[in-house]
């Protein structure tokens, strides 16, 4: 099946050439029949992809390690779960991902659009075929999922155990959905600017698609947020590594993006602005995705220098002139058909929440990219750290959540100025009783900047509560309905609008847990020994015994060996015990001892969290295994060649040696205050993205019979 | 105050903000930043963030304190490192690091928590061609 | 050999789905239609532009003249739309 696998992709990477020649043809010649075939090479290239796919889980499923992917990221071993989540641990999978995806929602928008845009579809079939087309050649060439071994190993290697946790692998399908997401405004842009309709139409059809993008590529990275604080050993959430802020640049940039178009649909301004922004958007993504893969960049991620870093490059390279070009040679139809009015109003507003974003999208680019450009101008390679970023982000994000709160306030066009004190009166009196409430009942005021974070997300969310009040009452005052139903009428008539306010509550609430999060930290590393006690945060941690388990850890994730602790834990009358512990992978390298490589392979921290709306204890242990070296290379040498029943007894004597007898083990233990809030707050603003998308009944209504309209003129002509 | 100067006005504004931006971006980066050097280009008295493979068999542990030695990504010179802090946990012998600190008396002496390890994105040591 | 097999039965098969189009000869759609298409959505979004108005206008966002000043803006540009939208449709629908 391997053969049948990769010749789809060669036949795709064909399918996807001809799309882009096709669509090219039809739209120069105006030749529909010609588009049409365009369109339908594109649902082919989907069909295509998705069978690829499915062959090649079918072989991770069935562990068949003839294929080099499965024997190099899979065994027999490994859950299900993670068999069939490891397609996308390697880079081959993950292209495979990335131009399966890319087609399904080239097939999607363009079957959408098919009856109308007839001027701009054409292009932006040919976009979204190049752009499939190069992934499939990085796959065809260079990086292909269907390599076979000549000589199939009997077992696998194995999942990398630091990857086995279901929020890492959900992570990147959300991020390249994220990524494939924005191709899509991204094309119809192009095709925009190609055939000079630069009007908003192309923004109408296309604003979903960025809009279920920005939402999948925020759920990644609020994902891999989650995994780094409850998986890894550091108990931190955001490290300001290459690979995070990477994922981070195009979410910003999208932000942006998303507010700016509704300038473009209700005004027609800044449309300069808007096609150079979704460029640069897509232009990230594509970094974002070449970033991770390339080694460009020191990073705990950095796979080693690829095979595919220069090609990658280079299409990055082909995009940001195409953009450049197309984008300068078409100025003129990209003037703005209105000006700004009043800065009081919401297009000013946006248009500074624009800068805000654009503003730290390149804070965050400089930082990332410092060492390359240290090199540049000083000669020597420098890095900055998360400290600095820290120091110039906060005050951006500061700016970016009061303006947050001050947009839903104003309207379009203009605001009355004598309305403005009556508008923000309520929401102001509520941030000064709780900053009030603040300084007299909470530390906060040691921190400036938390303060100022918490008032700020007060005042957001006050705004948001008053705009619904108000709306609902407004509408009461006409349909007379109750207020239940007046308020969800609301909600349905102005999805956009009250998802977009629901939206920025999240994101406020969110940067509530980050200030407080980071602030107010409490964090204690020691070594303990049965019996010790110490205090953080308001909590007595005392550590009562070690723990030792084979072959089957909590986490479901196949380790032989864990080794952990059992610790009590009181704060005032509340009692409960925590269970942090240590996995021990087996390593097959050939200059371990038959009994030191089950302890010598890779290890994981299994951190143990005690969630609270308030607060958060984390726990995570080091086990000390100097006591069990001597142990262990005696059995190395006596148990060398004993058959693996009696090297499983070994070491499960080894295991209890460690449980029974501990040396004092380290210990890490955080307090951080309404951590808790950050997950919460995301999954506000996602609710409100997705109350946002969704489709209102009126609009499929209007659709519906604007098709038979389009028919009876189409039948009209023909007659 | 006319339009067109209103617009002119404003636009002075936010390009005068860029700059400000730009210029608190290149000030801070350039004075906070650290060097990256790998462990031959050490130098006394100087703060760095050094990057290289663990030495085989160099790792030990006394205490808190973890001892290993650290030598160039393609080269056998190598400095012994004294670090104290969180170990990541693809840490390991023959993996690469980056890790700060400055070199004192032919020993670097690692800030606390600065160390990071790469993960490795295959087995590539641990295949057994059996 | 399995690949080989594979690549020139799939060539064949995507090759006739996607020479469909070609081989029905469908006539060229008038171009006037796209654009009806593109007012359509353009009037649409106006509509909401002017609930949205009034809305503000209720919610206290707009004094009254304010809110006067702005709908019938709105309204004449919804007017220009519908104008457009007419001339083309009755030009289709003669056929003239």
């Amino acid at each position: 099946m391997a053969g049948v696998g990769s010749a789809c992709l060669t036949v795709g990477l064909l399918t996807a050439l001809y799309a882009v020649g096709a669509s090219v043809y039809g739209a120069i010649t105006g030749r529909r029949g010609w588009v049409a075939s365009g369109r339908r090479a594109i649902y082919c290239l989907a069909a295509l992809c998705v069978a690829a796919f499915a062959i090649l889980e079918s072989a991770f499923l069935r562990s068949d390690f003839s294929y080099a992917l499965v024997a190099e990221g899979s065994s027999t071993d490994t859950p299900t779960f993670y068999k069939v989540t490891a397609v996308w641990a390697t880079q081959d999978g993950s292209l495979l991902l990335w131009a399966t995806v890319l087609s399904l929602f080239a097939s999607a928008v363009l079957f959408l659009t098919r009856h109308s845009l007839r001027d701009i579809a054409p292009w932006a079939t040919a976009v979204l075929g190049c752009v499939a087309a190069f992934f499939l050649l990085l796959m065809v060439g260079w990086e292909n999922p269907f390599d076979t071994l000549a000589v199939p190993p009997p077992e696998g290697a194995g999942l990398n155990p630091l990857l086995r946790h279901p929020a890492m692998m959900i992570h990147p399908p959300m991020l390249y959905t994220g990524y494939v997401g924005f191709s899509i405004p991204f094309a119809f842009a192009i095709g925009a600017l190609v055939t000079r309709r630069t009007g908003a139409d192309w923004i109408r059809a296309t604003r979903r698609f960025a809009l279920i993008a920005w939402t999948f590529l925020g759920t990644g990275i609020l994902l891999g947020a989650l995994w780094s604080y409850s998986e890894l050993g550091w108990g931190g959430y955001w490290a300001w590594d290459p690979v995070e802020n990477a994922s981070l640049m195009p979410w910003l940039v999208g932000t942006a993006f998303l507010h700016s178009i509704m300038v473009q649909e209700k005004r027609g301004m800044l449309k300069v602005w808007n096609v150079t922004l979704i460029c640069a958007t897509f232009t990230l993504a594509l970094l974002g995705t070449f970033l991770v893969r390339s080694g460009i960049l020191d990073s705990i991620h950095a796979f080693g220098a690829s095979t595919i870093g220069v090609q990658m490059l280079v299409f990055i390279a082909c995009v940001i002139a195409l953009s450049v070009g197309l984008i300068l040679a078409r100025l003129p139809d990209l003037r703005s058909e209105a000006r700004l009015d009043s800065l009081l109003s919401r297009e000013a507003f946006f248009l500074l929440n624009n800068l805000v974003l654009v503003g730290l999208c390149l804070v965050v680019l400089w930082g990332t990219f410092f060492p390359l450009i240290s090199e540049a101008i000083t000669g020597t390679e420098s890095s900055v750290g998360p400290p600095w970023f820290e120091r110039i982000v906060t005050p951006l994000a500061l700016v970016l959540v009061l303006l947050s709160g001050v947009g839903p306030v104003l309207a379009w066009r203009r605001v009355t100025a004598s309305a403005l004190f009556r508008l923000f009166a309520a929401p102001a009196a509520f941030t000064a009783v709780a900053l009030v409430v603040l300084l007299a009942f909470t530390e906060a005021a040691k921190s400036v900047p938390s303060l100022l974070m918490f008032s700020f997300v007060a005042f957001v969310l006050a705004v948001v509560g008053q705009e619904f009040w108000r709306g609902t009452s407004a509408r009461r005052l006409v349909t007379g309905e109750a207020w239940p139903q007046a308020f969800s009428r609301l909600f349905g008539r102005n999805r956009r609008r009250y998802g977009g306010y629901l939206v920025h509550a999240g994101i406020a609430v969110l940067f509530l847990g980050v200030a407080a999060s980071s602030a107010f930290v409490d964090q204690r590393d020691v070594r303990l020994s049965p019996g010790d006690s110490i205090r953080v945060g308001d909590y007595d941690v005392t550590y009562v015994r070690a723990t030792a388990r084979l072959g089957g850890d909590d986490g479901g994730t196949g380790a032989p060996i864990s080794l952990g602790a059992v610790l009590k834990v009181h704060r005032g009358d509340q009692a409960f015990t925590l269970h942090p512990s240590r996995n021990y992978y087996s390593t097959s390298d050939p200059s371990k001892g038959a009994i030191s490589r089950f302890f010598e392979g890779e290890a994981t921290s299994e951190v143990d969290v005690r969630w609270g709306l308030r607060r958060d204890l984390w726990l995570a242990v080091r086990p000390d295994l100097v006591s069990l070296e001597e142990p262990i290379a005696r059995a190395d040498r006596e148990f060398a060649d004993s058959p693996g029943r009696v090297q499983a007894f070994v070491i499960s004597t080894l295991a209890r040696l460690y449980r029974d007898n501990p040396p004092p083990a380290a210990f890490r233990a955080i307090v951080s205050p309404l951590v808790a809030w950050i997950w919460i707050g995301g999954a506000i603003a996602i609710l409100g993205a997705l109350i946002a998308a969704w489709p209102s009944p009126e609009a499929r209504l209007r659709r519906v019979r604007s098709l038979y309209a389009a028919r009876v003129g189409r039948e009209l002509t023909r007659a | 105050m006319d339009p067109s100067r209103k617009r002119k006005v404003r636009l002075v504004v936010a390009l005068g903000a860029a700059v400000c931006l730009a210029a608190a971006l290149a000030y801070t980066s350039f004075s906070a930043s650290s060097e990256a050097a790998s462990p031959s280009e050490l130098v006394e008295g100087k703060s760095y963030d050094v990057t290289g493979k663990v030495v085989h068999d160099s790792i030990s542990r006394q205490g808190d304190e973890l001892r290993f030695r650290i030598r160039d990504r393609d080269g056998t010179e190598s400095v012994p490192v004294v670090y104290t802090g969180v170990v990541p946990d693809p840490f390991r012998e023959g993996r690469e690091v980056i890790v700060s600190g400055e070199l004192s008396r032919g020993t670097l002496v690692a800030e606390r928590d600065s160390l990071v390890t790469k993960c490795p994105s295959k087995f590539t040591e641990d295949k057994q061609t059996s | 050999m399995e690949f080989a097999i594979a690549l020139v039965a799939l060539t064949l098969l995507i090759a006739v789905v996607v020479t469909g189009p070609l081989r029905n000869k469908a006539g060229a759609e008038r171009p006037s239609t796209t654009r009806i298409e593109e007012l359509s959505a353009a009037k649409e979004a106006k509509y909401r532009e002017i609930r949205d108005a009034e809305l503000d206008h209720r919610m206290g966002k707009l004094s009254r003249e304010d809110w006067r000043a702005v709908d019938r803006e709105l309204r004449g540009e919804a007017i220009e739309i519908l104008r457009e939208l007419d001339r083309l449709e009755g030009r289709s629908v003669d056929g003239r």
